[in-house]
């Protein structure tokens, strides 16, 4: 017993002898021990339960509207003039697609759409950055930025045709006039909404002037401004749509605003909605390949993604 | 080295301090009154020597992070100088590490934004990872990442500036009692290991006492420095041994007694 007193005491002692490796290895185990406590394991939720839950639904909902319309169609609501039936609709597909127009339409609105977008971004991406970061830049353009965002884009297709007359520079001006606001008003409010501890951590780093635009503020900016280049490309798509049906003439080729537009002056309401269904088959379609995709793995990547 | 940012420059031959606070005063807009001061620290000179562990203690309100801040060159003093041998390391009580980098990319920018080249980074960065023993942790996302883990991952950050001083804001006072514990013992370990001198900055004074060589009260509203102690208990020290338990208790007395003195006027 008086053995085991003795001991008690030169452990007690024991700590106070510099660098004593046995301590060392018994911190590196508590460490390890909580680390592993600690950690909460993330994985992907598995194909089938994704499937389920977030395809089924939608088209769920597709398949119930064409149910609903197929019924009124069959009570005859309307005369077929007005209210076409699905199957007249699938047929105008069927006919454009053996005639090899179908993707003629759809490539040269958005190829349009796309090149006018990718414009829109490398202008509406300086523009944001300096209308965030330059106090005087903010308070003489902020305003305006944030004005232009809510005057509908068709009201730039009459001034854009007569300055630039009927031809692509037109598209791709009223574009430019629908998306940059979008796109810079996006970045401003990510950069407005970015933590002070980050800059100041990045400060203390040595991130200072374009050092920190490029390594703090654009990525702690990013969900910000990712959300800004998708409401970005639906102005883009909007406007454009305005413009193909507004403005037309032979050179410009056959958009799906064009084809709309052709619809109407042939009294084919079938037509008129295959247009309507591929406009808004082009922006969902884009919307879900490039700009939810793209979203998800930011959030994910940072643990903002709220699954559920 | 570093070129310095503020004072010692190379040519000095011998610098005799890591970080040189002489008389600095500050004072912010006094919010209300117009034109008004308020004093937030008064004629502060304080010395850390090289390798020297200085803990900074205080009730809120004594201007503690704000002289941090000055420290770090985040801040200018109203009155007074502040020299530093080099730029100082600086860690909050936030981890503040990039949630849009992995643990190791964090550690690289660090290094990017010192210089170091880019094949030697992700060594150097396993190396410090290694260093606060998180070797498996590059790859990890920060959300990915416990408390104490991120509090370590940042600890490495703040090491890759390769700092003579690390400045650091009660980086421990958001965790639970078991990792701090935890990280006191690797914090300890790592200013032997390394030679670093620490600024360290906190309102708990038996965390001042177990980590410092040096504890330094802080009055309140303004900042002054009111008393210093010199802890003499050899390192590695726990916060139950004896020696640490009594200075505890003599120095939370007198930290009473400073925050007592403000419910009279």
């Amino acid at each position: 017993m008086a053995g085991t007193d003795t001991r008690v005491d030169t452990t007690k002692d024991g700590p106070s002898t510099a660098g004593d490796p046995r301590d060392t290895q018994e911190l590196a185990g508590l460490e390890a021990g909580l680390d592993a406590l600690e950690s909460v394991p993330s994985g992907r939720t598995p194909l089938r339960e994704t499937l389920v839950r977030k395809v089924l639904p939608p088209l769920t909902a597709v398949a119930l509207v064409l149910v609903v319309w197929q019924l009124l169609v069959w009570a005859e609501v309307a005369p077929d003039y007005k209210l076409p039936a699905p199957s007249a609709v699938w047929d105008e597909v069927t006919d454009a697609w053996r005639q090899g127009t179908l993707l003629d339409y759809i490539w040269t609105s958005v190829s349009r759409g796309l090149l006018g977008f990718l414009m829109a971004l490398a202008i509406g991406t300086p523009l944001g950055l300096l209308v965030a970061r330059v106090t005087f830049v903010r308070a003489a353009v902020g305003p305006i930025l944030s004005g232009l965002q809510s005057l509908p884009s068709v009201a730039w297709v009459p001034p854009a045709v007569l300055w630039l007359g009927l031809n692509n520079s037109m598209m791709y001006a009223v574009i430019l006039l629908g998306a940059v606001p979008s796109i810079a008003n996006g970045l401003v409010a990510g950069i407005e909404q970015i933590p002070p501890l980050f800059l100041r951590a990045g400060r203390t780093l040595g991130a200072t002037g374009l050092r920190e635009a490029r390594h703090i503020v654009m990525p702690a900016a990013l969900p910000g401004y990712l959300a800004g280049l998708k409401q970005g490309w639906a102005f883009s798509w909007r406007s454009l749509m305005a413009a193909e049906i507004i403005a037309s003439s032979p050179d410009l080729g056959v958009g799906l605003g064009q084809l709309l537009e052709n619809g109407r002056n042939n009294a084919s309401m079938s037509q008129v909605f295959l247009a309507i269904f591929l406009i808004l088959l082009v922006g969902i379609a884009i919307d879900l390949l490039i700009f939810s995709p793209l979203e998800r793995r930011v959030l994910r990547g940072r643990g903002l993604l709220v699954t559920r | 080295m570093t070129t310095t940012v503020t004072g010692a420059g190379e040519d000095a031959p011998a610098v005799t301090y890591a970080a040189r606070i002489e008389h600095v005063s500050k004072s912010f807009p006094a919010p209300g009154t117009p034109g008004g001061q308020q004093l937030v620290l008064d004629d502060i000179t304080l010395d850390v020597a090289p390798g020297e562990f200085v803990t900074l203690l205080g009730a809120s309100g004594c201007g503690k992070s704000t002289l941090l801040n000055l420290v770090a060159g985040l801040d200018l003093p109203s009155a007074g100088s502040i020299r530093t041998d080099g730029r100082p390391a600086l860690m909050f009580q936030e981890h503040a590490l990039f949630p849009w980098l992995t643990a190791g990319r964090n550690i690289e920018l660090a290094l990017k934004l010192r210089g170091v080249a880019k094949p030697e980074r992700r060594a150097e960065a396993e190396r410090l990872l290694d260093l606060v023993r998180l070797q498996g942790a590059y790859g990890k996302r920060v959300h990915e990442l416990s408390g104490g883990m991120r509090q370590r991952v940042a600890l490495a950050r703040a090491l890759a500036q390769d700092s003579r001083l690390l400045l650091m804001d009660e980086p421990f006072a958001a965790l639970d009692a078991i990792n701090r514990d935890v990280l006191h013992d690797e914090l300890t370990h790592l200013w032997r290991e390394t030679g670093l001198s620490v600024l360290f900055v906190t309102h708990n004074v038996r965390e001042a006492v177990k980590l410092a060589q040096r504890v330094v009260l802080l009055s309140s509203r303004p900042g002054r420095i009111a008393r210093e102690w010199t802890v003499g208990v050899p390192q590695p020290r726990r916060i139950e041994d004896s020696a640490v338990a009594e200075l505890s208790v003599e120095i939370t007395e007198e930290l009473r007694r400073e925050i007592r003195r403000h419910g009279r006027h």
